[in-house]
């Protein structure tokens, strides 16, 4: 008897909604119109201290998206890079290429943030890095490691045949890879690849130690103003959540749309 | 012996897995224009020798040479010499994300520099050779096995191959498909192309092969044409094989 493989897939983003979960009553449903609907609620019951919250914040979810989108795209290249590297035939680049992945992941990321801005800062050539670019290179690098397993596993999931298909056809490595492996790859690779990115989006409110103004020290800059800590927190609580059910609902649908060529 | 030109030699080609021996001292010469059918048991190291030839696998000793150049010589590409070996295999192998005429087209406009015009109507005359023009914009899963082969088959004649190359092209298809695959293997070989064929199906042997080889233990046990090996068998192994099979 063939063992049954089971999997099980516990990510650090926000849950994935299932296909099958349209229904109204799904957990998804139920997080998004409760968030919402609290605030509503609450900007129009008390308008003074959380409407004014919810202005205030903006700004901050737009350096958010830029931290967190910067941070994706250069994850996106360390991680094809890595990924590659950890398949690489070549002994040296395969343990580079594993040795950045464990030493990454065996620190945690406020470290690497406090490594970069402020350990770092006082080596000449990155004393002069801005907030920003220290943070999106932290994160970029931190989850660079993740993306390169996500990239290895995925492309490890395409069947040995489709190598020798290409390469029989006389396709070199690189054109296996990136007109015959990858492409099929993605849909493997895309699920995972969008759970680190609402995964990201929420570390990014680390960055908010270096003086970033993301929506977390917009949050805080409001409150130490004002005082009103809980109104402000709960808003900035609710606005993330909202923000990570829109982006989890959107690779679910992504996922779907990523199916095309398959038959069910 | 075949009278044409050799234009794959194989030399004292050995492979080993460890203690098992896949290839044992193999060599074969195979003329153009030539059909040859290997037949053997499982483990008999027929596809290692056929997948040998387009260094799918690598031998550890002796040498393999496709129409005068060798092909574990890093100082040959041996990307160029594939162009000249089309490889079908078992299980069909099509690139699922692209379409059917796209499967074909792939090959020839990167590697051949087509455009896509002259690619697209290579494309469309294979299709129709292999009589499945009506699914050319569909993706291959949603072809039987019988037609996914058909199509596997005209992707390799798309790059223009001298020699074709068949690793048990039938042995995953449903019986009832296995005739439409083979017709079109039949077509091929009248038109003279250079085919070696791993394969299980006798009456295809029969049919088609200039000789029969037999490989049992990763060595060639007897070669001969398909009277001689159908009719009367020398070697007992060979003997004992066919009567399992026939």
């Amino acid at each position: 008897m063939p063992q049954k493989q089971v999997t099980i897939d516990v990510g650090d983003g926000a849950a994935i909604p299932s296909r099958k979960d349209r229904g109204l009553f799904s957990a998804w449903w139920l997080s998004f119109i409760g968030a919402v609907a609290i605030i509503c609620y609450l900007c129009l019951s008390q308008p003074d201290p959380y409407w004014r919250v919810l202005k205030f914040l903006p700004d901050g979810i737009l350096v958010t998206f830029k931290v967190t989108i910067l941070s994706i795209l250069l994850s996106l290249i360390i991680g094809l890079i890595t990924g590659l590297g950890r398949l690489s035939r070549n002994r040296t680049v395969n343990l580079i290429a594993s040795t950045y992945v464990e030493v990454v992941r065996g620190i945690p990321l406020l470290v690497q943030l406090f490594y970069i801005y402020y350990a770092l800062g006082r080596v000449e050539l990155f004393s002069n890095l801005p907030p920003l670019s220290a943070a999106v290179m932290a994160m970029a690098i931190c989850y660079g490691a993740y993306m390169g397993e996500v990239f290895r596993a995925g492309i490890e999931s395409i069947d040995k045949g489709q190598t020798e298909a290409a390469r029989s056809l006389g396709f070199n490595r690189i054109e296996t890879m990136f007109m015959v492996i990858l492409p099929q790859a993605w849909r493997t690779i895309l699920p995972p690849v969008g759970n680190e990115f609402i995964a990201l989006l929420k570390d990014s409110s680390l960055v908010s130690i270096l003086a970033v103004s993301d929506i977390l020290r917009r949050g805080r800059e409001f409150a130490s103003e004002s005082f009103y800590y809980f109104e402000a927190f709960t808003m900035v609580a609710l606005v993330y959540l909202i923000i990570t059910l829109i982006l989890s609902k959107g690779v679910s649908k992504m996922e779907q749309r990523l199916n095309y060529y398959e038959r069910d | 012996m075949s009278a044409t030109d050799p234009i794959i030699t194989i030399e004292h080609a050995s492979k080993f897995f460890g203690p098992l021996k896949a290839l044992d001292d193999v060599s074969l010469t195979i003329g153009q224009g030539e059909k040859v059918v290997i037949i053997g048991p499982s483990g008999s190291g027929k596809s290692t020798l056929l997948r040998a030839i387009n260094r799918l696998e690598t031998i550890d000793q002796g040498t393999i040479m496709v129409d005068g150049q060798d092909v574990n010589s890093s100082k040959n590409n041996i990307n160029a010499i594939r162009q000249e070996l089309g490889m079908v295999f078992q299980s069909f192998n099509l690139f699922p994300h692209k379409t059917v005429r796209r499967n074909l087209t792939m090959a020839p406009m990167r590697l051949k520099k087509l455009s896509l015009e002259e690619a697209d109507q290579t494309a469309t005359h294979l299709l129709q050779k292999v009589g499945i023009l009506d699914k050319a914009d569909v993706f291959p899963t949603m072809l039987s096995g019988g037609q996914q082969q058909r199509v596997a088959i005209a992707r390799a004649l798309a790059m223009n191959p001298k020699i074709m190359l068949f690793d048990e092209p039938t042995s995953a298809l449903d019986p009832e498909m296995i005739g439409e695959v083979l017709d079109v293997m039949v077509t091929l070989a009248r038109e003279g192309m250079t085919m070696v064929v791993v394969t299980h199906e006798m009456g295809f042997a029969r049919e088609v092969a200039d000789r029969v080889i037999f490989m049992d233990g990763g060595q060639i046990v007897e070669v001969g044409t398909p009277e001689h090996f159908f009719e009367n068998p020398e070697h007992p192994r060979t003997k004992k094989f066919l009567s399992q099979i026939l």
